[in-house]
């Protein structure tokens, strides 16, 4: 008796312990970011011998502020984002999916995308599960097109780097092809392109007594995925951030802006999509590759494609999916996602 | 009175499911460390087969399986959870 009353209590204190401590977190958080201006002033000018005036002064000054506040962004809203997902397993995704119809499901599919977790290394039971248990394959291919592609990693990264218009415009446009896509592959009734042993497949009752998370263990989850995605990225972020500070207040002059620029040819958005395509990186690695285009004078509706169509339609994911799809239907797929990412770049191009 | 009899057959049987990836090598060392912290009979085994993965309902991986209940889906939780788990 008294050894269950001692753990119990452990356990509510534990917990006390670890929410006071996330907000605690939080507090720390905000005050060093609302300070990170006038500490990176410092840091260049005065604990540095850095003069403001000058271009290398400046660059230094945007390096050091830029740096900690995309990753103290990132480390906040991967955290955040961690914590939701706690609450959308696959498996709820599935149910609140299974027997939608066509079109509400593909929208509710590319939304559920964005808070799912999802690794491209579960893709293939994540694709058995949904399709053998009643979710429409063009909803599934909304789910699997939006899941990788628009994701809190690549929101909190346009955001901090190219501003909440870059990152609203990438969301939306993002979120608009996956619903889209998928709603257009299930129109073309393409199901017999799945491979025959998938429908064969049992999937087994997921057994319901599994116990609820914990608070404690939610905000674990943030933490880990904080440790996880970080830990990967954040040498990217910094990359990145170096080859903007370092075009920081020099005019491009390049060459990228007459392949790639606003005044390049129409065939500028194709060809920026079929070099994507065999690249294959996650959302974060694209980001310092981004950032030497748009400064060095591309087209944003370019590089939004380009972008687009390295992570949604890498050639190691087609690998992944060719144990469930026949080839046929991976071209489908490839043909769908990459005329709506021409149209966004196309379309983007021409607005600004 | 018969909980405390220790009966013969009472090994754990524990899977961790996945095909692979790096954290289903993390969970199946962190299973590992717990079970032998708990010092309980067991027997570890890694489950790679997507049929066996898909008959357990698991759509992410990792998973960990103890005595046919799926206990945890898509994470890698602590020595500690994973303790109470086992229990």
């Amino acid at each position: 008796m008294l050894g269950v009353s001692t753990n119990q209590l452990s356990v509510r204190r534990r917990r006390a312990v670890s929410i006071g401590l996330a907000a605690a977190a939080l507090v720390a958080w905000w005050l060093l970011y609302r300070n990170l201006a006038p500490l990176a002033r410092w840091i260049a000018y005065d604990a540095l011998p850095f003069r403001a005036e000058t271009h290398l002064g400046s660059a230094v000054e945007f390096f050091i502020f830029e740096v900690p506040k995309v990753l103290m962004l990132l480390v906040l809203v991967v955290f955040g984002v961690g914590v939701i997902r706690s609450f959308f397993t696959p498996e709820r995704t599935r149910q609140i999916l299974a027997g939608r119809r066509e079109s509400a499901g593909n929208v509710l599919a590319a939304l559920l995308g964005i808070v799912t977790p999802f690794c491209s290394c579960s893709a293939v039971p994540l694709f058995i599960g949904f399709v053998t248990t009643g979710v429409p394959l063009g909803v599934t291919f909304s789910f699997l097109i939006s899941a990788p592609m628009v994701n809190e990693i690549a929101l909190v990264l346009l955001f901090g780097m190219f501003g909440w218009k870059v990152a609203a415009l990438y969301m939306g446009t993002g979120l608009v092809i996956a619903m889209v896509a998928g709603w257009v592959i299930g129109r073309l009734r393409l199901e017999s392109w799945v491979e025959d042993w998938v429908y064969a497949m049992n999937m087994g009752a997921a057994s319901s007594d599994r116990p609820e998370m914990t608070w404690a263990e939610r905000i674990d989850y943030g933490r880990q995925a904080v440790r996880d995605i970080v830990g990967k990225v954040w040498i990217y972020v910094v990359l990145g951030i170096a080859i903007g500070a370092g075009i920081h207040g020099y005019v491009p002059q390049d060459f990228m802006a007459r392949i790639m620029g606003k005044e390049a040819g129409w065939w500028s958005v194709p060809l920026a999509v079929a070099i994507g395509i065999p690249m294959y990186s996650n959302a974060a690695g694209i980001i310092p590759i981004v950032q030497a285009l748009l400064g060095k004078g591309a087209a944003l509706g370019t590089v939004l494609a380009f972008m687009m169509a390295v992570i949604a339609l890498s050639l190691p994911e087609m690998i992944i999916l060719r144990k469930v799809l026949k080839p046929k239907l991976i071209g489908v797929f490839v043909g769908v996602v990459g005329m709506g990412i021409l149209i966004v770049g196309y379309l983007f191009n021409s607005i600004f | 009175m018969l909980k405390n009899m220790r009966k013969g057959g009472q090994m754990k049987e524990i899977k961790v499911l996945g095909s692979g990836c790096a954290k289903c090598m993390k969970l199946y060392e962190a299973t590992n460390e717990a079970a032998s912290g708990l010092g309980i009979e067991y027997n570890l085994q890694k489950v790679t087969d997507l049929q066996q993965i898909m008959g357990y309902g698991v759509m992410m991986t990792p998973a960990l399986v103890v005595d046919g209940q799926v206990k945890v889906v898509g994470r890698v939780p602590g020595v500690d959870e994973i303790k109470k788990l086992l229990n």
